[in-house]
């Protein structure tokens, strides 16, 4: 067994690429027959022994010449990969369940375009299709099926094609070290009442509402639910996007809390809860804070805050 | 049945399978029934138009329905789904069968894989030079679709030719390596089928008034030989065939003897050729006059035809040798000079009467020979393509009404004039005359050289040979047969050319074939053996071949891999162009560092060389837009700038 995986570990290089690109050579190329392969093997022979018996002399020169043809195509599909650039890219999180996605830039060199490169990240995992223009770039994004959350490394891929002649299978297996951040899968349930916060001296407004108090520009961090569109849009749109300030009012803040779950339920279900709390309360624009065991994420709103909570979700207790 | 959608058959590939099928089986067309044609273009315009409005292939039971007719009518036809003619038929409707269930990609290469095979069932009906031509376009249009069936959408049709035509390229030096080296066996591995050979034309073993003539109108080549020395004269070729010893007073026919060696004794020294049959489906050779040594697989029958064991049905070549002097069989066994003066009783009473008359006359043989040939030289014979019926006395008629007749009437009725006159005759056919080629130097003899002539046995002698037809017409025998008939006789076109250039042409297209016969389709175990032991390799058994074949396909592949392998190092044509201007600059003394940028550049000659910086900078401008600008192709602006420099 030990003597398998080490021949494994020699033969396939088993071993990260690392992030930075690669270039493909011969020695991590393999080449093998394909079953459409096999059966121009048996059309051959069949061809020859009719070539033999009838004794055809242009017979037996057609069927050489597919058998070069058959060679030169080995070699052609192993050419189609060789030399090939292959960059890593970022991968953007995913919730669990969903497809998470590894791009992958690769570009050629060559005078000639290189068609039909598939990737598959594993054996049940789709294969994805792409093709290099000559000297040009190629994005392609080799999808994985998540299922738990947490980090995920992209498992060993294979690059494979049967371009030219799909008689042989030239394929390669590339492993650079690419992860991408699975998000647990959010559960629906209510939200959690509104713990008010009020802080000394703020004025609780009669109905909850606050006052508007004024602009201020737009920061990355806002929600685009807090820009005020109406606002921003005068002069043209000159402006740049203005966020509306709300004044007084106590902040009503949430407080996604651990222990606000049923401890009856396994760790990763309380943490899918919360998970889903995170996604309605962005979704009501609402400030919401987070507080784990050991981990506490201080209330806010935005893109930027809710990928924080479900990061720290995601790798919990990590 | 559904088919993943990674594996279905992409709607632009159907295109390219329907060229792929059409170009494999279209030269079936001539030869096959036109009910199976006209199925199979049924088929294919069903199939086309079905691509054409995107409808639903047929499901599986229509289908099964049209297999079942197509056996149906395939074994009506041919008595038999097996077999030469049957096979080919059933691979052509399977063919178009298939073109009506292009589902997936497995399909598509089914079909490419049927139309790789029906390349090859193309050679059992022509091996000639165009064929090969045509399989060869028709072989990269084939391998063209399995590129496209892989490379999908993304390069145009000419791109996908153009690449088909570079992987057939590299693979014909693994052709001819093979070719030359694979281990050759003689076929057939099993009996071949009924229809394997069929339709070829030749002498026959009897001869009726018409038959050779008929023949002679066929311009077809009927063998070559190539001798050692320069060739005999023309009128020493008589290349024996089958000898008619039985006469019914139409019709004559060979009798089957008892195999008794012929004895013949040279008075000449024997002079070696070869010869290269057509096939022509019996089993003799056409050997001159007479056979001295035979190879092993021959025999000579008593009648000094020379047949081989099986019947002729490919070309063959045989090395032999001939005597053109000799004398043959002069103690003749009484039984055969006996058979040899039969004559059918109560027909051709007239020239009975004649040879009767004669014999009063004359007692030696060879005084009546003369009187038979000085019969036929004086006025009244004449010698044509185009004699007069006969009728129930056919000699008679002939001798005594009509007059005219071509080489069977002249040797049927000296025969019959000899043997009356008590003289034991016989007919000899066989092709006289042959033409040589210039070019090659190959003796080409065609049907139209088919002739008939008489052999009598003199005491002392043996037989003698007599040609009756020399006596009418000495031409025929000189010159040919072209030259004999007066203008306005029906002759096959090739042969009475009489124009230089096109005669000169004619010549050069037949010794290309012949080549090609003799090289490339005659290239069998022998000639193998030959090539093997002049390349050094003496006693080559299959071991020693495989290992050279192994070798040198091992190193080829080599070769392959190693292009493939090699980057060719690319310059941006822009950056070309840099490298243009800067071996101006460099004319004039402006030597620009690598290190240097374009900008760098310029702004070291405002100080240095202000009197270029304006034609400098604009090149320099122009290399950094077409280079790195966002605007596709500057590389115009560029250009002119360059050439505007000092």
């Amino acid at each position: 067994m030990g003597l398998i995986a080490e021949l494994k570990r020699r033969l396939f290089r088993w071993q990260s690429d690392g992030s930075a690109p690669l270039r493909l050579t011969q020695r991590r190329i393999f080449v093998l027959p394909t079953r459409a392969g096999f059966l121009f093997f048996v059309a051959l022979v069949a061809m020859l022994t009719g070539a033999i018996n009838y004794n055809l002399a242009l017979g037996h020169a057609l069927v050489f010449l597919l058998a070069g043809l058959g060679l030169v195509g080995m070699v052609h599909a192993f050419r189609n990969l060789h030399g090939l650039i292959i960059a890593p890219g970022r991968s953007q999180p995913v919730f669990a369940g969903d497809q998470a996605l590894f791009p992958l830039q690769f570009s050629s060199d060559r005078a000639t375009p290189r068609l039909a490169l598939q990737v598959q990240a594993g054996a049940d995992q789709p294969a994805v299709t792409t093709a290099v223009a000559a000297q040009g770039l190629a994005d392609i994004s080799v999808p994985v099926t998540t299922s738990r959350r947490g980090w995920l490394e992209l498992p060993r891929t294979r690059l494979f094609t049967t371009y030219p002649l799909g008689l042989f299978v030239a394929w390669s297996y590339l492993q650079p070290a690419m992860r991408c951040l699975v998000y647990p899968r959010p559960l629906a349930s209510p939200l959690p009442p509104l713990q008010s916060a009020p802080r000394a001296g703020d004025q609780l407004g009669a109905d909850g509402q606050e006052d508007f108090s004024g602009f201020r520009t737009r920061q990355p961090a806002d929600s685009p639910r807090h820009v005020a569109w109406k606002a921003s849009a005068r002069d043209g749109g000159q402006r740049p996007l203005l966020v509306k300030l709300f004044a007084g009012g106590a902040q009503h803040e949430l407080q996604l809390d651990w222990s606000l779950t049923p401890d009856t339920m396994t760790e990763d279900t309380r943490i899918e809860i919360i998970a889903g709390w995170v996604m309605a309360a962005e979704e009501e624009g609402a400030c919401y804070g987070l507080r784990l065991p050991g981990r506490e994420i201080p209330p806010s709103s935005g893109d930027a805050h809710r990928h924080r909570c479900l990061e720290a979700l995601a790798l919990y207790p990590g | 049945m559904s088919i993943r959608p990674a594996d279905a058959l992409e709607r632009g590939a159907t295109p390219w399978l329907f060229a792929a099928a059409l170009a494999t089986t279209l030269p079936h067309f001539e030869h096959q029934p036109s009910w199976l044609s006209a199925l199979t273009a049924v088929l294919f315009a069903w199939g086309a138009w079905l691509w054409w409005r995107d409808e639903r292939l047929p499901g599986r039971w229509p289908l099964a329905l049209l297999v079942a007719i197509a056996c149906g009518g395939v074994l009506f036809e041919f008595r038999t789904l097996f077999g030469r003619d049957a096979g080919v038929a059933m691979l052509v409707v399977f063919m178009a069968m298939k073109l009506l269930e292009l589902r997936s990609r497995r399909d598509a290469t089914v079909v490419v894989m049927l139309g790789y095979f029906l390349l090859l069932t193309h050679y059992f009906y022509s091996q000639s030079i165009p064929t090969g031509l045509w399989l060869l376009a028709a072989m990269t249009l084939v391998t063209a679709t399995l590129v496209r069936l892989h490379g999908g959408a993304a390069s145009t049709p000419l791109a996908t030719l153009r690449y088909a035509g570079l992987l057939m390229l590299q693979a014909v030096p693994f052709m001819i390596v093979l070719f030359l080296l694979f281990p050759r066996v003689s076929g057939p591995l099993w009996g071949l089928p009924q229809d394997a050979h069929s339709g070829r034309t030749g002498l026959s073993d009897q001869m009726a008034p018409g038959n050779i003539a008929n023949l002679a109108l066929s311009g077809e080549i009927a063998f070559r030989a190539r001798f050692a020395e320069p060739p005999p004269a023309r009128d020493k070729l008589y290349w024996r065939g089958p000898v008619l010893e039985m006469f019914d007073g139409k019709t004559w026919r060979q009798q089957v003897s008892r195999p008794r060696p012929p004895q013949i004794e040279a008075l000449s020294p024997p002079i070696a050729y070869e010869t290269t049959l057509e096939p022509h489906q019996q089993r003799w050779l056409l050997a001159l006059d007479a056979p001295g040594s035979l190879p092993m697989d021959l025999a000579l029958e008593n009648t000094l035809t020379a047949t081989a064991r099986l019947p002729i049905n490919q070309r063959q070549r045989f090395s032999l040798t001939a005597i053109l002097d000799y004398r043959f069989n002069p103690d003749e066994e009484q039984s055969v000079l006996k058979r040899n003066l039969v004559l059918p009783p109560a027909v051709n009473p007239r020239a009975r009467a004649l040879a009767e008359s004669w014999r009063g006359e004359e007692s030696s043989p060879e005084r009546l020979v003369q009187k038979a040939l000085t019969l036929f030289s004086g006025s009244g014979f004449s010698y044509t393509l185009q004699p007069p019926l006969l009728g129930e006395n056919p000699v008679d008629d002939f001798l005594f009404v009509t007059q005219r007749g071509f080489c069977e009437h002249y040797s049927s009725a000296f025969v019959a004039l000899m043997r009356a006159a008590g003289v034991p005759a016989r007919v000899v056919t066989g092709y006289q005359g042959g033409e040589t080629n210039p070019v090659d130097g190959f003796v080409v003899v065609r049907q139209s050289d088919a002739h008939a002539w008489a052999e009598v046995w003199l005491a002392g002698r043996g037989w003698v040979r007599v040609d009756p037809t020399a006596a009418v017409s000495p031409t025929r025998v000189e010159s040919g047969i072209a030259a004999a008939m007066p203008a306005g006789e029906p002759l096959p076109a090739l042969i009475q050319v009489r124009s230089n250039w096109l005669r000169t042409l004619q010549f050069r297209w037949e010794a290309i074939n012949n080549a090609w016969n003799q090289y490339v389709l005659g290239y069998n175990p022998q000639r193998q053996r030959e090539f093997l032991s002049r390349l050094g390799l003496s006693d080559p058994d299959w071991r020693n071949m495989a290992a050279v074949l192994g070798i040198v396909c091992g190193l080829m592949l080599l070769a392959v891999t190693g292009w493939a392998l090699y980057r060719r190092p690319h310059l941006d044509p822009a950056a070309r162009l840099w490298q243009n201007a800067l071996r101006r600059l460099a004319r004039r003394q402006v030597n620009c560092a690598p290190w240097e940028t374009p900008l760098a550049l310029v702004r070291r000659l405002e100080d240095e060389r202000p009197d270029l910086v304006p034609a400098v900078m604009e090149v320099a401008a122009a290399y950094l837009q077409a280079r790195y600008g966002d605007q596709p192709d500057q590389l115009t602006t560029l250009r002119a700038a360059v050439a505007r420099l000092p």
